[in-house]
């Protein structure tokens, strides 16, 4: 057996009054991961999260940091800091003595916490801010600080809670690539809570997405995206057309699934049993537009466009099937002028290869 | 047209502040700047008989002006005016200090109850204020006469070896006109003052700090005293002021509680106008306690003027 991983969450469960918002949970994670749980509001990530940092105590289960249960310790006394949602700045405190917080609580000597905040803000660009308060910053300011105090006791573990939530977009976009850079500069394990799906797929190696309490599916940002395992994660991560249909032939290299609109022919086989019930999931920006019929009989729609939404790198079409079902399909707008663009009420085919679509039986 | 209607709507509604403002300004100014004026023109007044003189007098077609400061030298002269301001200084501050040291557990557990229940706290905070204060006062004396409820226990429990030993009181099983009932008095009258602004303060904190705080290696008894107690520091001198302002001018509470040996200045004043007569004298004793409590309000009122431009 290889030795145990950094961070093991086994079996967690949390308990308020009778609702499970975390539901049996195990997890591990490997020292220096960026890991994301995904989910949306209510779907327990952040009672995870708290029961890491020591604010909630699990029902049941272990918390294990590199062979040490955590569960009995007080967040006090646990090896790892949190940046809060929106900061929890003490605004009574500078941004040195913010910094020096948690320093000063260890009783490190003050030659060595002095060394410790400067070269902390430092590594948040914020050497001149010292001696602000935190209500005089601007938010990605106040985010630097917030970063800076939760690494300046170097924990073996940083905790997320939506680190960006609180930026509008543009800087947020921004700071994700600055935020992993200093996390990856330190070489800290972090754990962050997002329902931000495109925070957690820039900035996580791996991602947890979470709903009702449990983890539906752990991977690499590319594989949930590409491999969803369920309808729910088909459907939450990104957009998906899903449509659902009858398993007609499954071979080892290949298999046809039924569908109301159109035949699909998957480039691999599934291990399931003829005329079962499964979905088909198609991500709109692996469909593939044209006026006239395509070669294949398989793969391939036709439908009236009702509607098309123009955000400028690519353009939305949402076609009307004639079983009255819609597809989404994206169009990148690689060329200025396109004076073939599609207009509503246009009748068109949409195409896909056969590596495009993912079988899902759940 | 509309920046036109506009402005003049902006207009209206500054004027409408004006007055909304100037009002209880011109009542303060009437009933407070304007009599304070006549007794500081008292107090340097010379007494004719039984009218004051007046300041100005015209004599052989020159305006004279006669100020009489001999009551203020008085005042420093005789060492009983001296003292009885510093013991009114201490009574009001360790009525502070006591209201503080009880008031903020208090308002603090108020302001962490369950949020249904605060509505309902807050009401029991002033309910003493349904009553009349004098007669709240009265109660008291009731309560710690020889034979009263809190006298009995106090001498049951042995208590008032305790307070003897302090020299709050001056004889066993005596508690009556003492430092001790004053001073209880007094705490009891002024508590709510205090334990409102402190409650205002406590309840608006944001939760998270003291996560954050423990986060980062504080215990709670740390937590408290570097994040709850900071954040809070405004209520504690809001709350402070509210209850040493009026304790050190208090008159009715060391009357009816109060005993021989414990001077306050509001008993002297009532001395000197009532049993004296020195209008004179008891203008400029007024002048100088109204002065030593405009000290503490002016250092109070800058600390808000800076916690302000600080924008907490």
């Amino acid at each position: 057996m290889s030795t145990p991983a950094f961070l093991q969450i086994q079996n967690v469960v949390k308990d308020f009054n009778g609702t499970k918002a975390v539901n049996n949970v195990s997890l591990d994670i490997a020292q220096g991961e960026i890991f994301a749980l995904l989910g949306s509001s209510g779907c327990g990530k952040s009672t995870l999260l708290r029961m890491l940092a020591g604010f909630e105590t699990p029902t049941s289960g272990r918390i294990v940091l590199e062979g040490q249960d955590l569960v009995a310790l007080p967040p006090y006394q646990r090896p790892m800091n949190m940046m809060f949602q929106s900061y929890a700045l003490f605004p009574h405190l500078s941004v040195w003595d913010n910094v020096a917080f948690g320093l000063k609580r260890e009783g490190l000597p003050k030659a060595q916490t002095s060394d410790r905040v400067e070269a902390m803000l430092k590594l948040v660009q914020l050497s001149q801010f010292g001696q602000r308060k935190p209500h005089q910053l601007s938010g990605g300011q106040q985010q630097r600080v917030a970063l800076a105090r939760s690494l300046a006791k170097q924990p073996r573990l940083l905790l997320l809670d939506e680190p960006l939530g609180a930026l509008d977009k543009k800087l947020r976009e921004q700071t994700q690539i600055e935020l992993v850079n200093i996390i990856h500069s330190v070489g800290v394990t972090c754990v962050m809570v997002t329902h931000d799906q495109e925070e957690a797929m820039t900035m996580a190696s791996r991602v947890a997405v979470m709903s009702e309490g449990r983890f539906l599916q752990v991977g690499a940002p590319g594989d949930v995206y590409e491999t969803p395992a369920t309808r729910f994660v088909a459907d939450f991560i990104g957009s998906a057309n899903l449509m659902d249909g009858t398993l007609l032939v499954d071979e080892a290299d290949h298999c046809v699934i039924a569908c109301a609109d159109c035949q699909h022919h998957v480039g691999h086989g599934i291990t399931g049993t003829q005329g079962m019930t499964v979905a088909v999931a198609l991500r709109p920006e692996k469909i593939s537009l044209s006026l006239d019929k395509p070669a294949s009989d398989f793969n391939a729609v036709h439908g009236t466009v009702q509607e098309l939404s123009y955000f400028g790198s690519f353009t939305l079409y949402h076609l009307q099937l004639a079983s009255g079902a819609k597809l989404k399909v994206s169009q990148a707008n690689t060329h200025r002028h396109r004076d073939a663009a599609l207009q509503r009420g246009d009748v068109v085919w949409a195409f896909w290869d056969d590596t495009a679509q993912v079988v899902l039986t759940q | 047209m509309t920046a036109s209607t506009s402005s003049s709507w902006v207009r209206g509604l500054v004027r409408g502040r004006t007055a909304v403002i100037a009002l209880p300004f011109l009542f303060l100014l009437l009933f407070f700047a304007l009599p304070f004026l006549i007794v500081g023109k008292i107090s340097v007044s010379e007494m004719d008989g039984l009218a004051f003189k007046d300041l100005f007098t015209v004599v052989d077609g020159t305006v004279q002006l006669s100020v009489k400061f001999s009551n203020y030298v008085f005042l420093t002269q005789d060492p009983l005016y001296f003292k009885t301001y510093l013991s009114s200084l201490q009574y009001a501050a360790i009525t502070t200090a006591l209201c503080l040291f009880i008031g903020y557990p208090f308002a603090y557990f108020m302001a962490r109850a369950r949020s249904s229940m605060q509505p309902a706290l807050l009401m029991l905070v002033m309910l003493p204020f349904w009553t009349s204060f004098l007669l709240r006062v009265y109660a008291w004396r009731g309560l710690l006469t020889e034979d009263g409820w809190v006298s009995d226990a106090v001498i049951g429990l042995g208590l008032d070896h305790v307070l003897l030993a302090f020299g709050w009181i001056s004889s066993e099983g005596m508690l009556m006109h003492t430092p001790f009932s004053l001073v209880l008095g007094m705490t009891y009258t002024y508590l709510p003052f205090m334990v409102l602004p402190l409650y205002s303060q406590l309840a608006k904190m944001d939760l998270r700090l003291l996560e954050a705080a423990a986060d980062l290696g504080a215990t709670p008894w740390v937590a408290f005293w570097k994040v709850t107690v900071p954040l809070s520091k405004a209520g504690i001198v809001a709350g402070s002021m509210l209850v040493f302002i009026p304790c050190v001018g208090e008159y009715v509470i060391p009357e009816l509680l109060g005993g021989p040996e414990t001077l306050m200045i509001g008993r002297v004043l009532w001395d000197e106008f009532f049993a004296n007569n020195d209008w004179p004298m008891a203008s400029s004793v007024a002048v100088v306690m109204v002065l030593l409590i405009i000290v503490p309000l002016a250092i109070f009122s800058k600390y808000q003027a800076e916690a302000t431009e600080r924008g907490r």
